[in-house]
Parts: C-alpha cells; structure tokens; sequence
C-alpha cells in the first residue's frame, strides 16, 4: 500500500477488524440461540441478558419480560431489540471511524493510501443515512433505562431477598458503561448544549453539554469496554442459565 | 556525536527522487535544522518553506518518515533510529523539493461567508468567555495545512478538491457558525458547496494537528449534527415548518458583509 | 527593453504583516484599488508571532486608566525619545482600533461582565493589553488576514520587491519585484506605496525574528530617498530561550512575569530588585512581599522590577550572567511554575508550555525556564509625518515595525500590535488622502528596474565567488559580538570596518542552481538590505555617545540630557542611492504644554 510510513501502521486496523468481527460473530450467533438468557426464580435470581431486554416476544421465558409482549413474535427476542444498539453502534461517529479504516481501507490509516478509486463519503445513498444517529441515540437511552432497571432489579433475590451476587456486579457495571458510552455521544452532546449559538443565554444547557464533554472524550474507551463488556455479560448470564457455572452470592 | 543520513525529495512538478545527506547529530536539533545545516553546506537551492521556526506560524509543514509534521518542532532525538525521510506535502502539487502550492487552501478561504455581526455599539460588543472559547480553540489554528495533507478526501482523490473545502475550513466554518454575534447561517452551504458529507469522520486530521485542536470532535461533527437539524431530521424540519422559519439556500448564505 | 509582468495599483502595500493588511482594509474602504505583496505565504508574517497582547487604555479592567496614561508610559519606555505625536495618536486611538477587530471576528478573552480582558505587561501602569491567551499575534493577523481576503483584495504571496522606482520628479511609482516560485520579474505601477515590511532582526546571530526580518522596507526607503532615524535603538527581549541551541533566541513572552513569573540568578535570588532605576525607584515594589500582593490587587503593592520595560530587565540579565551568576546554558532562571497553578500556566500560557515541553523537554508548571536577551524589535526606522505615516518621498508611507518614531529607545511590550493597527489604518488614510489631493507619479523609470534585476540575476553570471549563507552568518556572529546588546566605541567602529568588507563580499556572492524557489539566491538578494541597515544601526550606536533605552554603551554608560533632543537620520544626498548616506542629527518635535504636562504629573 503506498505510504512513506515505516512504523506499524496497520496493526491499528488489525485489531479493529478483530475485535468488531468477533463480536458480530458472537452476538449474531447468541441471538440466535433463544434460549439460556435469563436466570429466574428456579435458581433464585433475576438476571437476564442485555441481548434479550426488553424481553418483548409472546414466549418470552417465565420472569423475563417486562409487562409487554409481542404475542405474535415467536422468534428469539433478540432479534427485536438487538437492531436499536446495533444501529446507534453503526451510525456512531467513533465506530464510523474505525470501521472505515479497519473494513473499508478508507483510509486504512493516516497518510496510507484509500483503497478506492473514488469517493463520495456520506454525501450520497445510502451511507447518508449515517444522519440518523440521534434517533439510535434516543432509543439507546431508552434501553439504558431498562437495563438499569434490570441491574436493579436484579439485586432482589427471589426467596431469598436483597443481595450482592456476582451477576449483580456483572449486570450493574455493564449498565454502567452502557451510559458512559450514550452520554459520550456527539449527537446527544449536539441537542443537548453544543447546539447554541450562545452558552452565556442557555446556562442550564451550557452547564449539561459541560458535564457531556469529558464523557464525548473518552467515547472511544466507552466504545469499546461497553462493546467488549456487554458480551461478556451476555456470556455470564448464559453460562448461569444453562448450568455451566454458578452465579456465588457474595453478600 | 552519531551520524544521521537525511533521504531528502529533491525535484519539481516534472518529477524528482531522494537525495541522501549524510551528517552528524547535534544536541537538541530538530528536522528543520539540519535541513538548514543541508541548505547552508552541501545543497544552497535545496527548497524548503518556514519563517518562524518555532511552531507558530505553519510554514514548515512536510512529511518526515510518512506523516505529515512541523520540520521545525519535530526534534531529531525523537525519531526512530535510521534514515530519517522527508518529502513535501502529498495533497499538493510540488513547486520544488519540499515546497508545494498551497493555493488551494486560499482559493477555499475566499469563499468562506464571513462573519455578520450586528453593528457595533459604541463602547464595543459583549461577548462572554464561555461563547468565545468554542471559537477560540479553532482560531488557534496555524494554517500548516496538514490536515488538509493529510486528508485522503482529496489526499488520494484530486476530482473532490472541487467540493471539498477540507478540514481547515470544517473548522472555520464551525467557528462562524458558533460565533455568538454571527447571523449568517452556512450549514446549507457547507452541506452543498463545501463537501461536509464526504468527510467520513476518520480523524487523520485531529491526529496530524500541531495545535491539538480536536478538527473532528469539536468542529467537523457539531457541523454535521448542524447539518442534520437543518437538512436531514424530520422532527427539526417539522418544528421549522410550524414555526414558520424561512430556510435558506447555499447561495442566500453566502452573503459577504459589505466592506 | 524587456516585459515583465505588470500590474497597476492605486496603493501597492509591501509586507502582509499587522500593519500592511490594516492599511489595505482602509484603503480598499474607501475605494481604492489595493495590492499586497509579502515575501511569505498570506498569514506567516511575524505578526503570528507576538504573544503577549495588544495595548489599549480601554478601562475595562482598571477603570482609572485613559489615554494620558498610556501616553505617559509609552514616552516614559520610550526614555522621551519618541515622535510625541505618534505616541499621542496611538494612545488615543488603540481602543478604537482594538474594539473594531471584533466586527471582523476577532475573539479576545473576556472580562466577567463581558468586555475585552486586559492583561498587565512590563512598563504599563495599568493591566492594559487585550490578549488572547499568549497567541495575539495570530488572533490579529487572521482577523485582518480574514477580512482583506473577504474584501477581494489582491494577494501576491511568496513575491519579495527589491527597489521602488521613481517617476520622473522623484515621486513614488512602482516597485520591481520576483516570484519565489518561478524566480520571474513582476513589475508594478503604484500611486502610491505603503511599506509595512516588519523589522530588521535576522542581521544577529540571536534574535527572535524569522528569516524574513531582514530590513527590507528600512533599506529600500532609504535607497529611494526617505530619511531612517533611531536606527542603534535596538530592542532586546529580556526572555528569548537559550537552550537548546538551535532554537536559542526563541522568544518566551512577557506574558509569563505578567502573570506572575519571576527571574532568578543561580543563588536563587530575585535579582531584579538589584537593578531598579532612579526613574522608575517610585512606583516598584521594595520587596518580594509588596511585589507579590500587586498582582492581586494594583493598589495595595508597587509593581514587582521583573515588569520594568525590557530594555532595563534586559541589560539587568545581562549583568547578573556577567558576574558569574547565570543558568548552566548562559541565561537566568525565569520561574513560574513554583508560583502558579499548573491549571492556571496551561491555561494562561499554553504556547509557552507547548515550546518549552517538546523543544527543551522542559514542564514549566514544576521547572524553571533558562532564558536569557534576545534581538527582539527594532524601534528606529523610517521617519513619517505622525498623522498620515507620509515619509519625506512624495506618495510613500510606512507603517508598524518599519516606521520609526513611535517608540522612541525602546518599546513597552504590547505596544507594537497597537501600534500596527493604529498606524496601519493611518497610513492607509495618508495614501487615500494623497491620490484625492490628485497627486500621482507622472512616468516610471525603467533604468531603476533594468539596475535591480540586473544586480539580481547577477550571482548567476559568477562562476565561483562568496556563498551567501556564509556571509550571512558572519554578519549574524559580527553583529552579535559588535552591535550587540552592550556596546563601545571601538567594537562599534571595528563593525563599521567589517560591514564594508561584508559589502565587499556580496558584490562577489554567486549561486548554483535556478531561479525557481532558490533559497541560496533568495537569501543572497535579501543581503544588500541587511548590510544597508546594519550599517544604519552601526553608524547610529557610534554616534549616540550615551545610554539611551535600547542603546547601551558601557563607555558612556548614562544618559546624556543633550542627545535627548534629537534623533540620528540617515539619508542619501540627493535622493538616489549610490552607496553612501549621511547622519545628522534630527532635532525632536516639540512637545505642546498639555502633553508635557501629563509627562511630570505623578499618577
């Protein structure tokens, strides 16, 4: 590829590629698989995955949903809900960047050459559609809520009451990163405040599109340690579920 | 002190290859320096472009072992063992050795739409610290032009210099656009005549900036959200029909204060 | 006869500094069709590089400040030996000139109640510069640079002008000039021409100028005719880095003591209390603890000496390295990271903490910098009529570092980019008011174009002769060592001798190579004004037997009340350049009562 560089240039797109694959892979298959997402009162727990929350199919397991269901939706519940975080991932400014570079060599890395004879970025069809990443953003914040609820709920141990488990921790830290990563989002950081013309007019906004900041700046870390972590959690969840490991209470 | 061997493009717009410079290291030396060393001994026509040799007006602007860089705050003891290669600018085309016309980031600057304030009252405007520092962080630019270099939007595709206006003016634009006296209103503008979807947001330029300015971050995509309360969000397009607000066009915003 | 190319202009500008692109704002105003010529890129003048601020008695953050003080101070740095009008004229119209640049986009930082903040600086009574963090330069040169260019303004860049030509009566009429690019001729046809081309620093080997400074307006106005005075009042900055030595000179801005930086010899003393004037001995602070509390509150301490104007922290520095108590590298230690939140120095001072981190690996939040003096501005120049910047050659007008006058023996810091400003849109009013008076050239004189382009292409012809970087390094390391910062009678005439064996020499400097984008020729067509003006400032310091602001000579080490009333002009004869030029003494205006007046109130 022409460029002058001589250090390691391409190990960057590497490992994104990696990364990003392998988990498109793995949720693509857990989504899949309907079954082992929710640790219920059997067990005395209420954990269930992310991939699966809101629980909105009409077979959701016992315990799982939230009060609404699909009845006509006899698919994984996956398969409903999945689409919201994958799209906000998808039109998100920082994954646009790295998946440019690491899939579409656009360009592979700075000063390297494009792979591609021409260009029209996202001025044309369909990747103008990368516009609407507020939207995803909206109906992020919204699951955050729920799987803040589901990390909540999952402190009260059926039959056995208020508890620290290690599925708790798990379901609480990934809720957590799940917000680091919504509230660094350019989109929400624009609506928010970025978008007037004067903070000094709009000081509740100034003061909100402040706390925002730091947050846009470590959207990258969010990224990928909520990328990397909601996996896992959906590993741990299933694991329980199906018997594999024990979720041990620690309190 | 060690040896140090320059590979350094010498040619013109016909064409031209590397020529090596074998030197000693000095103490605390940085690229442009021993270019200077090269230009006052062995290569008097050797064609390089600075002035302030101190970071701060952009002039230096070449790329060393690839990426674009500041000769003159690039020290030598921080590059990696080896020949140390230098080249003009890519994007540009070459004049000579490692100077390169940069008209077109002028021709860019003059179609900027400036700055509409409402006149001002006798004892001067009010502005408020929080409202300028957005706009001053882009004012720190130097004009080096490597973001511009290093752009593969016109890097590596020269039909798009047409209707691209690049990173360097993303940021001019952000900072009109954000200018608590601005009335113009370029978000049409920037969308049709200066290319802003083309950018796809992979932040070589923030990389390459010699003043930090976070180019992507703080500039090119609070344009793009701007773009889309303008052009692309249903809702916002909708609070704008009920509220009755004329939209305006690419050509109505390029209105140039009269002199 | 041969054809160049040619344009024709009402107002051609030299130099696309502060001052040049001012004068085009004004003159393209009123009409008049304006063309700028910079030997750089638009927007790399050393404009860029002032960092501290801009002077204004605007009153927004000391209310008891006005136009008499600043006037005040500016002849009080200036030891009285300025242009009173000038420094009149400056005084009370920067604010103006200072507010409009917000209409053009200009961002200063803010007050509280959201006027321009103000920053206090060396010389000034009152916090007084507008300033944006420690780049100003660049807020001033983009926001002119902006508005020119939304202006449609002419820009011919990477173009240097090697002589004015006359008309036929000795008036201005154009200039011949090259592409550095193509290394082709361009000729222009001018009504008039404004000389805004900066200053003269390249011609010592420390200097804080970039390689254009090489005093090309100076020589160029005094090759057509116009009188230089002041030219042995050098300005070196107390604070230029010296280490490492490839970027020894590197100025550190004043805005590090304005914000609370204080100088240390190597026993750690703040010696500047040392070294206080009988001048300024009233309004200095005694002690560390007076020093310290003025920069909370103006009125409950005296200034601390590390604001004294520069030319006396300067030969100060000077003196502490002399007698053996400098920083390993020569210099003295300036500290600010001891005395100031690391918060606050990153914020207030972010280039400074940038230069020092990636050029000498230095964090100035937790160490101390090494700095020591460093040519920094000339104050002398072309002597202009004070109101509409006109030199003595009908139709050409000079403003900012090239003028003379303003500043008198030495400049307050801050004072230059008002100065610009104010005498930028001065001299663009001069040369409008000049073509309405229906003056203009009548003829060119081709012979003066044919004699500049043949001394140009003329180091081509020579098969072998003198390298010009050669020559340019021993007028740095002569200049340095002979014309430097203290001076006497003798090293002074050794320079004078040396300057014209150095004239010699680039009568036989050759080139290899082409005309396109040539450094080596590039730099062997600035050497005639560098020489040219370097004699100026020898011949000056020769004769000005005292000290005077930034003259020193240690054989007449104060201040003579006599050389007080006049400035040093240089001229040529009969208005033509021949290679000679005369000094006489140039009696100072006489100052009106009321202006005297506010000199000896005690504020």
């Amino acid at each position: 590829m022409a460029t002058l560089r001589t250090d390691r240039w391409w190990l960057q797109p590497v490992v994104t590629a990696s990364i990003l694959t392998a988990f498109v892979v793995y949720s693509t298959w857990a989504a899949f698989q309907n079954a082992n997402y929710y640790v219920g009162a059997a067990a005395h727990r209420d954990l269930i995955s992310p991939f699966y929350s809101p629980c909105l199919a009409g077979d959701c397991v016992p315990g799982a949903g939230h009060g609404f269901a699909i009845s006509a939706w006899t698919l994984s519940p996956a398969l409903i809900i999945l689409i919201f975080p994958l799209g906000f991932r998808l039109t998100c400014y920082y994954y646009r960047r790295s998946y440019y570079r690491a899939f579409w060599w656009s360009p592979p890395a700075c000063s390297v050459a494009d792979a591609h004879g021409s260009y029209s970025g996202e001025s044309r069809f369909p990747l103008f559609f990368q516009n609407a990443h507020r939207y995803f953003w909206y109906f992020g914040l919204v699951l955050n809520v729920i799987l803040t609820y589901d990390a909540i709920r999952a402190f009260h141990q059926p039959g056995i009451g208020w508890g620290v488990t290690v599925g708790t921790i798990v379901l609480t830290v990934n809720a957590a990163l799940l917000w680091g990563y919504s509230l660094g989002c350019h989109a929400g950081r624009h609506i928010c405040g970025g978008s007037v013309k004067s903070f000094h007019q709009s000081p509740l906004r100034y003061k909100l599109w402040k706390f925002l900041t730091p947050f846009n700046v470590k959207h990258m870390n969010f990224a990928w340690t909520s990328l990397i972590f909601v996996a896992f959690t959906d590993i741990y969840v299933r694991l329980v579920a199906s018997g594999a490991i024990t979720d041990y209470r620690l309190f | 002190m060690s040896q140090v061997t320059m590979r350094v493009w010498r040619g013109d717009a016909n064409g031209g290859d590397f020529q090596e410079f074998a030197l000693e290291r000095q103490e605390g030396e940085v690229v442009l320096d021993v270019i200077h060393r090269i230009q006052a001994t062995e290569a008097p026509d050797l064609a390089c472009r600075w002035n302030c040799k101190a970071g701060k007006c952009g002039s230096c602007a070449a790329e060393i072992n690839g990426k674009p860089r500041l000769m003159c705050m690039t020290r030598m003891d921080q590059l990696p063992e080896g020949p140390v290669t230098v080249t003009p600018m890519r994007t540009f085309p070459i004049i000579r050795d490692l100077v390169t016309d940069v008209s077109f980031n002028f021709a860019m600057a003059e179609r900027v739409p400036a700055l509409l304030p409402p006149p001002m009252p006798e004892d001067g405007y009010r502005m408020y610290q929080e409202d300028v520092e957005r706009g001053q962080e882009f004012r720190k630019c130097i004009e080096c032009f490597m973001c511009q270099d290093v752009c593969h939007v016109i890097r590596d595709h020269e039909e798009n210099k047409q209707h691209y206006a690049g990173p360097r003016f993303f940021i001019r634009y952000a900072e009109l656009e954000m200018h608590p006296l601005d009335t113009n209103d370029r978000r049409d503008y920037v969308r049709e005549e200066m290319g802003l979807g083309y950018c796809n947001i992979t932040k070589c330029c923030t990389e390459v900036c010699p003043e930090h300015i976070k180019i992507t971050d703080n500039a090119i995509i609070p344009m793009k959200e701007r773009v889309v309360d303008a052009h692309y969000d249903p809702v916002a397009w909708l609070g704008r029909k009920i509220r009755r607000r004329t939209k305006r066009t690419a050509s109505e915003a390029s209105v140039q204060p009269q002199p | 006869m041969t054809d160049y190319e040619h344009h024709d202009y009402d107002v051609l500008i030299i130099g696309a500094g502060g001052a040049g692109l001012r004068a085009a704002i004004e003159a393209k105003q009123r009409g008049l069709s304006v063309g700028i010529v910079t030997k750089s890129l638009l927007g790399k003048a050393h404009t860029v590089m002032a960092e501290g601020g801009m002077a204004a008695a605007m009153g927004n953050v000391y209310p008891e400040d006005n136009w008499q003080v600043h006037f005040r101070d500016t002849m009080r740095g200036g030891k009285f030996l300025n242009n009173y009008r000038m420094a009149e004229l400056h005084a009370k119209e920067a604010p103006a000139r200072v507010m409009e640049l917000e209409q053009w986009g200009a961002l200063f930082d803010r007050t509280k109640d959201g006027k321009i903040l103000q920053r206090d600086f060396g010389g000034h009574r009152y916090a007084r510069l507008a300033h944006v963090g420690d780049r100003t330069g660049l807020e001033l040169i983009r926001t002119l640079q902006q508005k020119v260019v939304s202006m449609g303004t002419d820009v011919f860049m990477e173009c240097k002008v090697l002589r004015l030509v006359h008309d036929e009566h000795g008036a201005i009429a154009g200039a011949v000039a090259y592409w550095r690019p193509t290394g082709q001729f361009v000729t222009f046809g001018a009504k008039s021409i404004i000389l805004a081309t900066g200053g003269v620093g390249k011609s010592w080997k420390f200097t804080s100028n970039s390689w254009e400074s090489t005093g090309d307006g100076h020589a160029m106005a005094l090759w057509a005719g116009a009188e230089l005075i002041d030219m042995e009042a050098i300005q070196f900055h107390p604070t230029g880095m010296v280490w490492p030595l490839s970027v020894r000179g590197l100025l550190v801005t004043e805005g590090v003591r304005g914000d609370g930086g204080v100088l240390r010899n190597s026993n750690g003393e703040r010696f500047m209390f040392n070294y206080v004037a009988d001048m300024f001995r009233a309004e200095t602070a005694e002690s560390e603890e007076e020093a310290d509390r003025w920069y909370e509150d103006h009125s409950a301490g005296r200034r601390p000496p590390e604001l004294l104007p520069r030319d006396e922290v300067a030969r100060a520095i000077n003196a502490e390295v002399k007698n053996g108590r400098g920083s390993p590298h020569g210099g003295v230690f300036l500290d600010i990271g001891s005395r100031r939140s690391a918060e606050f120095i990153r914020r207030r001072l972010p280039s400074m903490y940038h230069q020092f981190m990636e050029l000498a690996g230095v964090d100035i939040t937790r160490e101390s910098m090494e700095i020591g003096p460093t040519c920094h501005y000339i104050m002398g120049g072309v002597k202009v009529d004070a109101d509409t910047a006109a030199t003595r050659v009908p139709g050409l007008f000079a403003a900012g570092e090239v003028a003379g006058g303003m500043h008198g023996a030495n400049r307050l810091g801050g004072n230059s980019l008002s100065d610009l400003v104010v005498f930028g849109q001065r001299a663009g009013l001069g040369a409008a008011a000049y073509l309405e008076g229906g003056s203009g050239p009548r003829g060119f004189d081709r012979g003066e174009v044919e004699a500049a382009i043949a001394q140009a292409t003329a180091p081509f012809e020579r098969e072998s002769g003198e390298n010009p970087y050669d020559i340019q390094r021993d007028l740095q390391e002569m200049m340095q060592a002979n014309v430097g910062i203290i001076r006497n009678g003798p090293e002074i005439e050794e320079a004078l001798v040396a300057l014209e064996a150095l004239s010699e020499r680039v009568r036989h400097v050759a080139v290899t190579g082409g005309r396109a984008y040539n450094p080596g020729w590039n730099l062997a067509t600035d050497l005639p004004s560098m020489i040219t003006v370097s004699k100026c400032t020898a011949r000056g310091a020769l004769e000005r037997r005292e000290s005077r602001g930034g003259h020193t000579r240690e054989d007449f080490p104060k201040a003579d009340p006599e050389f007080g009333t006049f400035n040093l002009a240089h001229s040529v004869a009969d208005g033509r350049w021949d290679g000679e030029f005369t000094t006489v003494r140039s009696p100072l205006l006489v100052m009106p009562d009321e202006l005297k007046a506010l000199l000896e109130e005690a504020h």
